[in-house]
């Protein structure tokens, strides 16, 4: 036990070490110790957050063919902290005709939906915050309270914009929750546990082998609980202004910002959790914490960039359309997904690695080839009709001019 | 166990407190001058017309009815998908039914016309 196996354990150690040398009860100190632990969590993740704009705003701009920020300290870097003096000392308005209390709630709500979600994030075999043996469940039910925050900012608003915003927004977050909770069954299935730290244990194969159109299938709904283009109804810029938080300004529209993009980065991070083997990188996340926890961000990166990729190449889709791709297409494939997967765990479950993987990746790999073909047919079938008709509409008016 | 529980309530204090903090320096720390223009609801270009509190489309709340049924029978499904390892193939095939059963009920739905955009 030292310092670069397990850090956390002997900080705390010492920490109430000297706590009830000073006389505390020992549970006060371990309390105590805890809670500044939730603290030191917290804080880094603001500060990763301050960051977060930093990259974001970059990224967006090479995809625009543009640079970005490049003005304040090298690369820009300096830029979020003066966004942040220019949030703080702005005035902080309130429209008259607002619900006050639940207008002034909603963007903590909206945040803090998403800092509670790291409570079951393992970071390394050892530190992680609380090992819930409900986990899956855990991240549905803090998104309940996202999406709770979002109908109530857009309701006590009192603006016609934000009224539309929020209820477009959630009437998508609470349709992509189906798929999402049925995604979430393919790695608790394949672990036979809904404990994060459990299944990134469970994992001496990457899941997203196991089941790639599970992994698909999470990602688009994870995109979906975000808020984020193509799905992004709420925040419609170019018909809504600005969605359901459009009468934010100031330091609470900065909640509502931090929120989402730090939502983005962790959902990174559950996405690498459950289908990528989480902080699990060739067995260097035992050497030290020191490794395990940069593997785990560097995953939660790279999922964050492949979702700011999909925002800044995908076109917003109408809403109609929007919900009939979740409830015609999405929620059924994705519970014959987990049929498939259930029915094809237990077969195989029995036979060597070496068949086993093999037919799990087969598995999906047959479903998702007879719902592409299956589409195919479906769509050249509503194509041909609408050709036909258009046909006869052509002839029909050179008939009768 | 309660002492994880007690950390998760932890987590909610903390990420209650940083927003919180976070508003009330923003507050402090900014201007106060509210006048009755600043204060109007924003409208593109025009004053806005009425209230914003009134009856609103029913395909939102049919939406979210649908939702409430599958969700509610998702988690039953939660604890089927832990101890599918040690109960094999009927205890799969018990799900499957299960499954079925919320997939005739969407079925239903569809067919009644509730999922189009009307």
């Amino acid at each position: 036990m030292n310092f670069w196996t397990d850090p956390l354990k002997l900080a705390a150690d010492w920490l109430i070490g000297l706590l009830t040398g000073w006389g505390m009860p020992a549970g006060v100190a371990l309390g105590l110790t805890a809670f500044l632990g939730v603290l030191l969590l917290i804080t880094v993740l603001m500060v990763i957050d301050i960051f977060l704009v930093w990259l974001e705003r970059k990224v967006v701009a090479r995809f625009q063919d543009r640079i970005g920020p490049n003005r304040l300290g090298p690369f820009g870097l300096i830029q979020p902290f003066a966004d942040i003096i220019k949030l703080l000392i702005k005035e902080d308005t309130t429209p008259a005709n607002a619900d006050k209390v639940v207008y002034n709630l909603a963007p903590m709500l909206s945040m803090m939906s998403v800092l509670i979600l790291w409570a079951i994030v393992p970071l390394a075999p050892r530190i992680l915050g609380v090992d819930l043996n409900v986990g899956a469940l855990y991240i549905v039910a803090a998104g309940a309270i996202g999406t709770l925050s979002i109908i109530m900012a857009g309701w006590s608003s009192n603006n016609k914009f934000a009224l539309i915003g929020a209820f477009r927004q959630v009437a998508v977050l609470v349709s992509f929750e189906i798929p999402m909770v049925a995604a979430l069954l393919i790695p608790t299935i394949l672990a036979g546990s809904m404990g994060m730290n459990a299944i990134i244990q469970a994992q001496n194969v990457w899941y997203v082998w196991l089941s790639p159109l599970g992994a698909l299938i999470f990602l688009v709904a994870a995109i979906a609980e975000l808020g984020r283009s193509p799905f992004d109804m709420g925040e419609a810029e170019s018909e809504l202004v600005a969605g359901y938080n459009i009468e934010y300004s100031g330091m609470k529209f900065g909640m509502f910002y931090a929120g989402e993009l730090l939502h983005a980065l962790t959902f990174g991070g559950f996405w690498g959790i459950l289908f990528f083997g989480g902080y699990r990188f060739f067995g260097l996340e035992q050497v030290s914490p020191f490794l395990a926890i940069p593997i785990l961000l560097t995953k939660a990166v790279i999922g964050y960039w492949i979702i700011m990729w999909v925002k800044y190449t995908m076109m917003r889709i109408r809403i109609d359309h929007m919900l009939a791709f979740n409830w015609k297409f999405l929620t059924p494939l994705a519970f014959v997904l987990l049929m498939v997967t259930a029915l094809a765990n237990v077969l195989l479950r029995g036979a060597s690695a070496w068949i086993y993987i093999p037919g799990m990746f087969l598995s999906n790999v047959i479903l998702g080839w007879i719902v592409v073909e299956f589409m195919r047919r479906y769509s050249r079938a509503e194509r041909e009709k609408a050709e036909g008709a258009a046909k006869a509409r052509t002839v029909l008016e050179i008939a009768h001019p | 166990m309660n002492s994880q529980w007690l950390l998760v309530a932890f987590f909610f204090i903390v990420g209650l407190i940083i927003p919180v903090g976070a508003i009330v320096a923003a507050a402090i720390l900014g201007p106060k001058k509210p006048n009755p223009i600043k204060q109007t609801t924003y409208e593109c270009g025009i004053e806005t017309v009425g209230d914003s509190w009134v009856q609103f489309k029913v395909q939102y709340y049919i939406f979210a009815l649908v939702f409430l049924v599958f969700d509610v029978e998702t988690v039953f499904l939660f604890p089927w998908a832990v101890k599918l390892g040690q109960l094999g193939l009927f205890a799969v095939m018990e799900g499957i039914v299960f499954i079925s059963i919320l997939v005739v009920g969407l079925v239903y739905t569809w067919r009644k016309g509730m999922l189009e955009w009307a």
